[in-house]
């Protein structure tokens, strides 16, 4: 069996609001080979957002380790970890969280302005993430142009453009119609089936989860 | 790095915060501009007013010609030097003036204000080449004539040319004009020395000017005469005594300038802080988002504080087009140095607009410090879970 690309081992997350402290996840283990496709599904304020965040590495666990690619994440400091989530990590969020101000190109270039790589080779990258998510000729919009199924694309263009080692999407369909949410769900797909990428979806809706290869759960910060 | 567009674009679409930012730094701006042209103004007008190659003479330790005296034989003494040059009619380029303040009335409100009257000779004129005669004739010998500077001729009764001006009790007729091409002279009136020491009632003068036939004789020139015990008198190069004499107005006047624009700064930096705070409140979710992409601390920290200072700098410029309108206008104010009314213009140079523009993106930084620190703080799950 090849090494796995995410090992949590023994996990433990606690929040303290005051001297309180707020347990959230409970001695969590998981194990994610290479180009999985995952969906964590449980209910809300199960620790499902606190598990990605943490596979982010944007949130540190209050115990145990976790490793991405056999690294160890939560031994970097501050200004490692920022480059190793720009080298390592996609992100896609259920509300899209584009810059309003930059227009769809621009967005999904962000990350790659953290790369060496010059303008024209930037260009190039951008452009094909764009035609991946189908977005080709909106690259002059701005996201208030788009419809919401047309933002998640082009924030998904954003979380694949730097060719990063795991994409994590916290509930990318949860605000999106029926016929959107199959648009998303097969680019997904397609991304971990034609291009091999590694993604861990938080979802609700069991449509969604479909497409996963594996259905986790996690219930009151425990995973079954 | 947080490309440009992302800060210029936001500065763009939040125009009336913004714009309110730039109008408050740009009132500064305008101010602390003002201000400068305003004692440059005055510096280059009384500058303006010597000539390179000529020499003053006045009385030791009296800072202006008002203190100064100069008995006659001194004066033939030094009007002997060699050094001077020589008139069109083969004597010595030189002449005694005296230098007296009067009162008169400002023409349009009434006002009272100090105007020179300096007694002048047939040299005096050839001297200052930045003086001619504009309008109407010079004084003649013997008479109670005289020529007005023409700010002075603008702004007093009784001084615009064919009128007539009591002083020194007499009735003195304005022949001509003078146009000194917006230096001292311009608001002094000149009249006959003679007639004028007699209606003052003044045995001595008040300074000498010599043209130097080479200018580099001056320190020679200068040493002979204060070590000569018989001559208890100052030589200065005319630039040098015209420019000592904008010292303190000018030094006054940056001073006083300076602290109005730091008490207004410190509002408009206020100002500048709220803006950006607000801008940073705001844009929670998007500075969680351009972590969790990668964008370190330091470079949120950059985007904002650059946005603070482009804010700034927008207003610097607008508050330099402001005070450059002001090129156009001249004041008329009492130069404390002399005691004297002196019309003068604002004046721009490469090194206000520098100073203004460094002054308000000072201001921007500073305004932007604070708020730029707490969006680089941000923890960036707090941050993501922003609405
Ligand atoms: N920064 C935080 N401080 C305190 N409590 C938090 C914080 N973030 C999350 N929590 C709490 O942790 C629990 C799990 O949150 P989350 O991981 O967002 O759940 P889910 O994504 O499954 O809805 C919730 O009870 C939430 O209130
Ligand atoms: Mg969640």
């Amino acid at each position: 069996m090849p090494e796995p690309i995410v090992q949590v081992e023994n996990v433990s997350k606690s929040y303290y609001r005051d001297s309180l402290e707020i347990p959230v996840l409970h001695d969590i283990s998981l194990e994610i080979p290479r180009a999985e496709f995952l969906a964590l599904m449980g209910p809300s304020g199960s620790g499902k957002t606190t598990l990605l965040n943490l596979l982010a590495g944007i949130d540190q666990p209050t115990s145990g380790h976790l490793l991405v690619a056999g690294k160890d994440i939560a031994s970097l400091s501050d200004g490692d970890l920022a480059k190793w989530r720009s080298e390592n990590i996609g992100m896609v969020f259920q509300f899209y969280n584009l810059m309003p101000v930059l227009t769809a190109y621009e967005n999904v270039e962000l990350p790659l302005l953290l790369t060496k790589l010059s303008r024209k080779e930037r260009r190039k990258h951008v452009e094909t993430a764009l035609s991946i998510v189908g977005l080709a000729d909106r690259m002059k919009h701005y996201p208030r142009q788009l419809s919401g199924g047309q933002e998640q694309r082009v924030a998904i263009a954003r979380a694949v453009v730097s060719d990063p080692t795991l994409v994590l999407a916290d509930e990318p369909t949860g605000d999106l119609d029926r016929k959107s949410t199959d648009e998303i769900m097969s680019m997904l797909s397609r991304l971990n089936s034609e291009f091999g990428k590694t993604i861990i979806m938080v979802t609700h809706d069991p449509r969604a989860a479909k497409a996963a290869h594996i259905v986790r759960h996690l219930d009151k910060g425990e995973l079954s | 790095m947080i490309p440009v567009s992302y800060t210029v674009r936001n500065i763009i679409n939040h125009k009336i915060t913004s714009a309110l930012t730039i109008l408050g730094v740009s009132l500064v701006v305008f101010v602390f501009a003002a201000v400068l042209m305003m004692s440059t103004g005055l510096r280059e007008t009384l500058v303006a007013t010597g000539s390179d190659d000529n020499a003053i003479v006045i009385r030791q330790a009296s800072l202006t010609e008002v203190q100064s005296i100069i008995p006659r034989d001194q004066a033939d003494i030094v009007k002997t030097s060699p050094e001077i040059a020589v008139a069109t009619d083969g004597l010595p380029l030189f002449t005694k003036e005296i230098y007296v303040l009067i009162t008169l009335l400002n023409r349009h409100d009434g006002d009272k204000a100090n105007v020179v009257v300096r007694g002048v000779s047939d040299k005096s004129l050839e001297l200052r080449p930045n003086a001619t005669l504009v309008e109407g004739r010079m004084w003649r010998e013997g008479t109670s004539e005289i020529i007005a500077g023409k700010s002075i001729a603008e702004r007093f009764a009784g001084c615009g040319l064919g009128e007539t001006v009591r002083f020194g009790a007499r009735d003195w007729t304005v022949v001509g004009i003078l146009d000194a091409g917006g230096s001292g002279f311009d608001s002094e009136l000149w009249g006959d020395i003679d007639q004028m020491m007699d209606a003052f009632r003044r045995p001595v003068y008040s300074s000498l000017t010599f043209r130097l036939a080479d200018p580099s004789s001056f320190v020679a020139l200068r040493d002979r005469i204060e070590d000569d015990p018989r001559l208890p008198l100052e030589v200065k190069r005319e630039k040098e005594y015209y420019a000592d004499q904008s010292r303190s107005t000018a030094g006054f006047v940056s001073i006083l300038g300076t602290v109005v624009s730091i008490v207004f700064a410190c509002a408009a930096i206020v100002g500048a802080m709220i803006t950006m705070f607000a801008a940073v409140a705001n844009r929670t979710r998007e500075i969680g988002t351009l972590r969790a992409l990668g964008f370190s601390r330091l470079s949120i920290l950059n985007a904002f504080l650059l946005e603070a200072m482009l804010i700034a700098l927008a207003g610097g410029i607008l508050g330099i087009a402001a005070a450059a309108t002001l090129s156009f206008v001249r004041i008329s104010m009492t130069n404390w140095d002399t005691f004297s009314e002196l019309a003068f213009n604002f004046q721009l140079t490469p090194g206000i607009v520098l100073r203004a523009i460094l002054f308000a993106v000072v201001m921007g930084f500073i305004g932007g410090v604070l708020p730029a620190v707490r969006a680089s703080m941000k923890r960036i799950v707090d941050s993501l879970r922003a609405v």
